[in-house]
């Protein structure tokens, strides 16, 4: 069974590496370049606050065609796992109808399923969670400078929530390809509900894995900052997750509240601090392995009752609306077309 | 060896048209004593039947006497149809093919001569049995 | 006698229809069975039914004497030809065996290459530049090498010309010669089953209309000439399956026991074709019927 699963994912296997080994040359290379010049910069040496910045500038607008190649990439192979990958091993079968070939040998359906998803989906993370470390490898000195590893834009392209979202994206092209079992739309139904699972959770739960922190700090100026309002963010590599400027004092309730002439404003920040961002990461590639998990179920029950049923609806249908007439004329509707073969035959048998 | 065939719409059930076609041979001597039948796997192969009708065809002749089968090796021809008759075959094949070219020349085709043969055949073999 | 498929009362039903209902049937174990009928009718519900690939909605299904649960050895047991014969286009006929053989414990390796080799495929070639008939034959491969004893083909004959039909079920005869195995094989085609088969089901209108061994079948009907008379006129145990009336005759096709005594009727045998015929007539007769009455209901 290994070698069978392995045949039939053979090819899709060895354009991946391919690629990955092509990405990870490109990334080597352009990778210990830029590191070439993190060190030569002397920024680690660095001592005015000017001059660090200006050093930082240099290091983090190095090879913008490479920083805006990888990001895409990163949140592309996901995707990219789920709907050929995923999508295809179930989809395909039942499409092509190739499933009654393959549930007919002497190998229960269950364990044929289970090994194809062992193979397939070993792979499908073990290729995401490479290129996200050669992506955090070579993103480091960047990220030395700009601390920014929890922000949405960042986060997502660092660490181990690759494997999270690869297990996720191959289980829900599984799924896909089960229920919908045609796999062009099941690759684009695939497509459509990860972007939206990771949109929708990436917005809206991991701002609140953990209980955000809260800090007051006076209102400053500064060229670096949250733009438009001058206001420096109080820690460095947190993610402001808000901010709001208040008084200090405020008189009255009610509609009437103003606040206090003469007393100075203060910002109010929300935010999770950088030291969270391996709790965030495991918690997030958690949160997505569990859906993955539940992806899993679905599909294995649904093999074990339904599978076929739905499949063989459509050559049932298809029988009905079509009659087939064969090279010796028989037709198999209405009886005035039996009446009519009868009296072509020549009649009594000697 | 002879090879069967099987004549889909002469009304005569497939292992009747076998069974016909042995004892046809055996008179005509293209089958001896001896001589060993078609496997029933060579004849389902050329024929495309059902086994069981090749069996039930060799079981027949079986009873008849005519073949024998030796498991594991074949059937075979115990006895001969052909006789003294078959002496007299050359002749009477002469004297029909000279019937059969004068008929053409009177003009008669092939479903006229197949009438008139039969025809006269069946009231030859009624005269026999009245 | 054992049965190599026994269905009792057995019903498949996909939402509101009833691809198969009531489906009582015992084929025994040595035959080239026939399953023919109408498309839509349940032949191919019934054979994935039989091979696991469908869970039944009422009654049951035993194959090879143990009923069917998807249990690898009794898979083992059971080889399956899909129609279409489904085949993995991008993998070479030398890549299905292998497929045979890491999933079949009881594979006969060298079966498979001897008949590969003896149908003149190409082992590399890729499976999905082959004609149909060579399909057709490399699915049939696939099915008998892991040495089933029973075999179980859904119209696998039916998209192919003549010729290459002709070669398949030459390749079929061989292989119920060869071994003790049974086949269930259904079509549309009623000639190739009258050389093929001994023993013949009918289905039509999701139901089983006719099943026996042929010869039994064909010595217990019989086509009835006369005047014309009423088919109640006949006694008891004569069943008319089919009339048909001029002004001045009838002629009938009658299922009966006992010889045709009356000397009123002229008496012939019949065809499987003509039995085939008959009762799928019969079937639409009354299919008709119910929904006659149905509208009238209305």
């Amino acid at each position: 069974m290994i070698w069978v699963a392995w045949r039939q994912f053979r090819t899709q296997l060895v354009v991946a590496l391919g690629a990955v080994l092509l990405l990870g040359i490109v990334i080597l290379v352009t990778g210990l370049h830029l590191r070439h010049l993190y060190d030569t910069s002397g920024i680690r040496t660095c001592d005015t606050q000017a001059d660090c910045q200006a050093l930082g500038q240099a290091i983090v607008s190095h090879d913008k065609l490479m920083q805006n190649l990888l990001g895409p990439i990163l949140l592309a192979v996901p995707a990219l796992i789920g709907m050929f990958w995923g999508a295809p091993l179930l989809g395909r079968e039942l499409e092509s109808g190739t499933y009654r070939l393959a549930w007919t040998q002497s190998v229960s359906r269950t364990r044929w399923l289970a090994i194809k998803i062992l193979l397939v989906g070993t792979a499908s993370v073990a290729a995401a969670e490479i290129v996200s470390l050669m992506v955090t490898w070579w993103s480091s000195p960047i990220d030395h400078v700009n601390m920014n590893r929890l922000t949405p834009g960042v986060f997502d392209r660092r660490g181990i929530v690759a494997i999270g979202y690869a297990a996720f994206a191959f289980t829900l092209g599984l799924t896909a390809g089960a229920v919908i079992r045609r796999t062009l739309p099941a690759m684009a139904g695939t497509l459509v509900v990860f972007v939206a699972a990771r949109v929708l959770i990436s917005d809206q739960v991991r701002p609140h894995l953990r209980a955000a922190l809260m800090l007051a700090g006076p209102v400053r100026r500064g060229p670096i900052g949250v733009p438009g309002t001058g206001v420096a963010p109080p820690l460095p590599g947190a993610w402001l997750l808000s901010h709001s400027t208040e008084a200090k004092c405020t008189i009255g309730t009610g509609p009437a509240v103003h606040t206090c002439p003469g007393t100075p404003f203060r910002v109010l920040y929300t935010y999770q601090p950088a030291s969270r961002f391996w709790p965030f990461q495991s918690d997030e590639m958690a949160i997505f392995i569990g859906l993955a998990l539940i992806l899993l179920g679905v599909c294995f029950s649904w093999l074990r009752s339904s599978a076929p049923d739905t499949s063989i609806r459509n050559i049932v249908r298809a029988q009905e609306e079509h009659p087939r007439t064969d090279t010796d004329n028989h037709q198999q509707t209405g009886t005035n077309v039996l009446h009519a073969l009868r009296s072509e035959q020549p009649r009594g048998n000697q | 060896m002879i090879e069967f065939h099987l004549d889909a719409r002469s009304g005569v059930s497939p292992y009747q048209q076998l069974v016909q076609q042995v004892r046809q041979a055996l008179r005509l001597g293209l089958l001896r004593e001896g001589d060993q039948l078609p496997t029933v796997k060579d004849v389902v192969g050329r024929l495309a039947i059902n086994p069981n009708t090749v069996l039930k065809a060799y079981r027949e002749l079986e009873h008849a006497g005519l073949v024998a089968a030796r498991p594991g090796v074949g059937t075979f021809v115990t006895k001969t149809l052909s006789d003294s008759s078959l002496a007299a075959h050359a002749p009477l094949r002469r004297e029909l093919e000279s019937w059969l070219r004068k008929a053409r020349r009177a003009g008669l085709d092939e479903e006229s001569i197949d009438a008139l043969f039969r025809d006269t055949f069946r009231s030859i073999t009624l005269e026999g049995v009245a | 006698m054992s049965s190599v498929l026994q269905a009792r009362g057995l019903g498949k039903r996909y939402g509101r229809r009833w691809a198969l209902s009531d489906c009582t049937l015992s084929i025994p174990a040595g035959c080239v069975a026939g399953l023919v009928g109408p498309n839509g009718a349940g032949k191919t519900t019934l054979l994935h039914l039989a091979a696991g690939l469908l869970k039944a909605t009422v009654g049951t299904i035993e194959v090879l004497g143990e009923s069917v649960r998807g249990r690898p050895e009794q898979l083992a047991r059971v080889g399956f030809v899909a129609q279409e014969t489904p085949i993995y286009p991008t993998l070479s006929v030398a890549d299905h065996l292998r497929f045979g053989a890491k999933l079949n414990p009881s594979w006969d390796d060298a079966l498979a290459q001897d008949r590969i080799a003896g149908l003149g495929l190409e082992r590399r070639q890729r499976a999905g530049q082959l004609s149909g008939g060579q399909r057709a034959q490399l699915a049939l491969t696939l099915a008998v090498a892991k040495r089933p004893e029973l075999l179980l083909l859904d119209e696998p004959v039916a998209s192919l010309d003549p010729l290459a039909r002709r070669e398949f079920l030459r390749g079929l005869m061989e292989i119920a010669a060869d071994r003790e195995v049974s086949v269930v094989l259904s079509s549309h085609l009623v000639g190739d089953l009258e050389r093929v088969c001994d023993y013949l089901i009918v289905l039509a209108a999701s139901r089983v209309q006719l099943a026996g061994r042929v010869d039994d079948l064909l010595a217990t009907h019989r086509r009835l000439i006369g005047p014309r008379r009423d088919a109640s006129a006949l006694p008891d145990g004569q069943q008319v399956i089919e009339a048909s009336h001029t002004d001045r005759q009838s002629t009938l096709l009658v299922r009966t026991e006992e010889p045709i005594r009356d000397p009123g009727w002229i008496v012939e045998q019949v065809s499987v074709e003509d039995l085939v015929l008959a009762y799928m007539d019969q079937a639409a007769g009354a299919g008709r019927e119910r929904g006659r009455l149905e509208a009238v209901r209305r």
